[in-house]
């Protein structure tokens, strides 16, 4: 494929890559995601010309057979001219984590990157309005963790009740 | 004349704490937000100098739910993501886990599911169109509207047992092949369907009061679209060209071809959307025809020696490889087995590009199902496109980007 | 009125009962829509099965101006304010339809940001169970809260202030832990099978 031909000769040694069925992966590690992930989501908009960001997921490996790292976050690009996709991954681990943000290249990225915030807690570095989307903004704790439990720690009936004398 | 986005109507606005300009909640409880959307506007009299959207007020925890249910089970969950196009969320649900497991379904099934989807992509247009009528004061065109949809609900009834949320769709195949009172409900739909599109054409397209309200109002330029990730009507009416049913072909889109096109528009404003939308509903209309004079016949699950889909109830309870097969998936220990890899598949449906990144562990539940939510993304682009307008182009802007908020919140 | 505590009942009675004739010919709902069984709503109040048959012409958005709220759809942990405040400012009468099985009893989202059952919060009249329910099941909640107006409502409101006790759902006999899940029906002494938390 022609942009990872555009990728080797930028950034050699630091990704690998994969396919299954239709999907090619660009994998990038958590050493070098901090340095590298921005740069290479910048090269793949501008001169492979994947200008389209479709998604931008996080996932939580904990637990997962064969996994290396606890969090990755998937970036899928595709090319509106010539209809192919690519999909970056790019890993980052506890405590702490944080990656840069694609905000700048993408505007699209802004609000799938305070989502992945909300529920992983990965923190995204230069992004312009990182607050909560979904949660409430007093809430602590992040739900798609999965050390955190499917119906929560009673936070949700932690409201007072109005009963049918009070109005 | 090229594509401006809105300006502000104030060249030197001093920040949002500037003494005249007033904050407004258009809160999550109001009749123009369908749903539960909350707006934080700041005003200068009536012209509207940003707008913040506020979300997660019907976050109920579906990606969590993913994590916990099997691949069948899940189907009920994502039913009630886009929940007036519930059968297009399954079949782009049963396209990533189909392709994760690779199989390839039936063509009857191919075509059933086509034609569901095609009526609830029609069923959707349908709502959306009427609800921006309500909205923008044109009662009628919503009352037509939904009395259209009753036909689609009588199709979906009389196929799965439910008006909507049907949970019709499985691993493979349909939970259950459809009967001939069906195709010609189908049929019948086929039949009346373009007297309503006209009724509604008649009603809205040249009236001069919804012009006015539209035209030029919450205007997407074609990079916003892309940058923004914008997909299905609210990109193709900004000039972007491209539908995964022609771009991707799945299920029989790509035998149909011939029988559509993809709407497309120019302008980006809402009426351009409207367009887009009321052409898109004819086009659906054409697949269906030709899609239900041709409908294949054979199986509609795949073979059951795979082990990938439910026998009937005939085969379970007289046949003991029947009872087995039922077994194999539904103990809570068995299930599929599914590789240990990642993939994503996408459907086209009414709002744009649906997709689901899917994370398998080796069980038949998903280890990660994540949606791509288009109207979580189109609602970004909101505040692009409401910087100058009146505070009554807000319902306008609104219903023309079709944001459901199930989907928004997940 | 402390009016009614000064006529004798004879004449109280009849009052009682215009009273709950007009107000339950004319039973004016607050959509409280927050998903799919909105639609259903819509679809109700739409030309095929038309609840203004029924009195409910005016789907008012406003509290203030209403009588019912039907709380249609699930309501997320951070709606719950939401919702209270709307149920606060409705004046009285008022009565609350909780319609669908997330409005009454948290539905298929037994997660940790959907309520399990609005009456926890606020109180409920009549409950719809369906996933959505038909629009006709809608339409036989507003036919039993019109009888229950008739058979219970007064002129001024009073049979409410005497309703302080929590009417929710109580706890239940063995609350499941934050990590355990049903996984199926297993042995008789336990009737469930749990699944080990992830630790």
């Amino acid at each position: 494929m022609p942009y990872l031909d555009t990728l080797n000769a930028k950034f050699a040694g630091a990704f690998t890559t994969s396919a299954f069925r239709d999907n090619t992966r660009v994998l990038v590690s958590a050493e070098k995601a901090s340095t590298v992930l921005f740069p290479l989501l910048k090269c793949l908009k501008e001169e492979c010309g994947f200008d389209f960001l479709t998604e931008l997921g996080g996932i939580d490996y904990l637990n997962y057979p064969n996994a290396t790292d606890r969090f990755c976050v998937v970036y899928g690009l595709t090319n509106l001219a010539t209809g192919e996709r690519v999909w970056v991954k790019a890993f980052v681990n506890d405590p702490d984590p944080e990656l840069p943000s694609a905000v700048e290249l993408w505007k699209g990225a802004d609000w799938m990157e305070r989502e992945v915030y909300d529920m992983y807690g990965i923190r995204f570095a230069g992004h312009p309005d990182p607050r909560r989307i979904l949660m409430p903004s007093e809430y602590t704790g992040h739900p798609l963790r999965k050390d955190y439990p499917l119906r929560g720690y009673g936070e949700r009936h932690n409201f007072p009740t109005v009963t049918r004398a009070d109005s | 004349m090229p594509l401006q986005t809105a300006t502000p109507a104030l060249d030197d606005v001093a920040g949002a704490d500037a003494e005249f300009l007033y904050t407004l909640n258009f809160g999550p409880q109001h009749p123009a937000t369908h749903t539960t959307l909350r707006l934080i506007l700041t005003l200068d009299g009536e012209t509207i100098v940003k707008a913040v959207p506020d979300i997660g007020y019907l976050h109920s925890g579906f990606e969590k739910l993913g994590e916990d249910l099997d691949f069948n089970q899940y189907v009920t969950i994502v039913d009630r993501m886009n929940y007036i196009s519930p059968f297009a969320n399954e079949c782009a649900w049963f396209t990533t886990v189909e392709k994760l497991l690779g199989i390839e379904i039936t063509p009857r099934c191919k075509y059933l599911r086509t034609i569901l989807a095609e009526l609830a992509r029609i069923s959707d247009h349908l709502l959306c169109v009427g609800a921006a009528a309500l909205d923008l004061g044109a009662l009628t065109g919503f009352l037509y509207a939904f009395n259209a949809r009753e036909k689609i609900y009588n199709v979906m009834e009389s196929a799965s047992g439910q008006r909507y949320h049907p949970s019709f769709a499985r691993v493979g195949g349909l939970m259950a092949d459809i009967s001939d009172d069906v195709v010609v409900l189908i049929r019948d739909f086929v039949k009346t369907f373009p007297k309503v599109h006209a009724d509604i054409v008649r009603l809205l397209n040249r009236n001069r009061i919804f012009i006015d309200r539209t035209k030029g109002i919450g205007v997407l330029s074609k990079e916003d679209a892309i940058s923004g990730s914008a997909s299905g009507p609210v990109a193709r009416a900004s000039g972007v060209v491209r539908d995964l049913r022609k771009d991707e072909p799945y299920l029989a889109y790509g035998e149909l071809a011939s029988s559509f096109k993809i709407v497309c528009g120019k302008g980006g404003d809402c009426y351009n959307r409207y367009l887009v939308r009321m052409g898109e509903m004819l086009e659906s209309w054409k697949i269906i025809h030709a899609a239900v004079e041709n409908l294949p016949t054979g199986p509609v699950n795949v073979d059951l020696n795979d082990k990938l889909t439910i026998p009937d109830k005939n085969a379970t309870y007289r046949s003991i490889e029947g009872l087995i097969q039922h077994f194999e998936l539904f103990m809570w220990n068995r299930r599929w087995e599914t590789p240990v890899e990642e993939v994503y598949g996408a459907n086209e449906t009414a709002n744009g590009e649906l997709g689901f990144y899917l994370v398998a562990d080796g069980s038949g539940t998903a280890f990660r199902a994540r949606t791509r939510p288009p109207s979580f993304i189109h609602f970004a682009l909101f505040p692009l496109m409401m910087e100058g307008h009146q505070i009554s182009d807000v319902p306008a802007v609104l219903g023309s980007l079709n944001i459901i908020a199930a989907e928004l919140d997940r | 009125m402390a009016l009614t505590n000064l006529l004798p009942d004879f004449l109280v009675a009849p009052l009682d009962y215009l009273a709950n004739m007009a107000r339950k010919n004319s039973l004016w709902p607050m959509p409280f829509a927050t998903a799919c069984c909105g639609i259903e709503l819509m679809a109700t109040a739409s030309s095929r099965y038309d609840i203004a048959r029924f009195g409910s012409e005016a789907m008012r958005f406003s509290p203030r101006q209403c009588d019912v709220m039907i709380v249609a759809g699930r309501v997320a942990m951070k709606m719950v304010p939401v919702m209270q405040r709307i149920w606060l400012q409705m004046p009285e009468p008022k009565w609350c339809i909780s319609m669908g099985a997330c409005a009454s009893s948290g539905g298929v989202f037994d997660t940790y940001a959907v309520v399990q059952g609005i009456d926890r919060f606020i109180p409920v009249d009549v409950y719809v169970p369906g996933c959505p329910p038909r629009p006709e099941q809608l339409i036989r909640a507003v036919l039993d809260l019109q009888e229950k107006i008739q058979r219970t409502g007064t002129i001024d409101a009073r049979e409410f202030a005497s309703r302080t006790a929590y009417e929710g759902p109580t706890a239940l006999a063995r609350e499941l832990g934050a990590e355990e899940a049903i996984i199926s029906p297993g042995d008789y002494n336990t009737a469930t099978r749990l699944r080990k938390p992830l630790n």
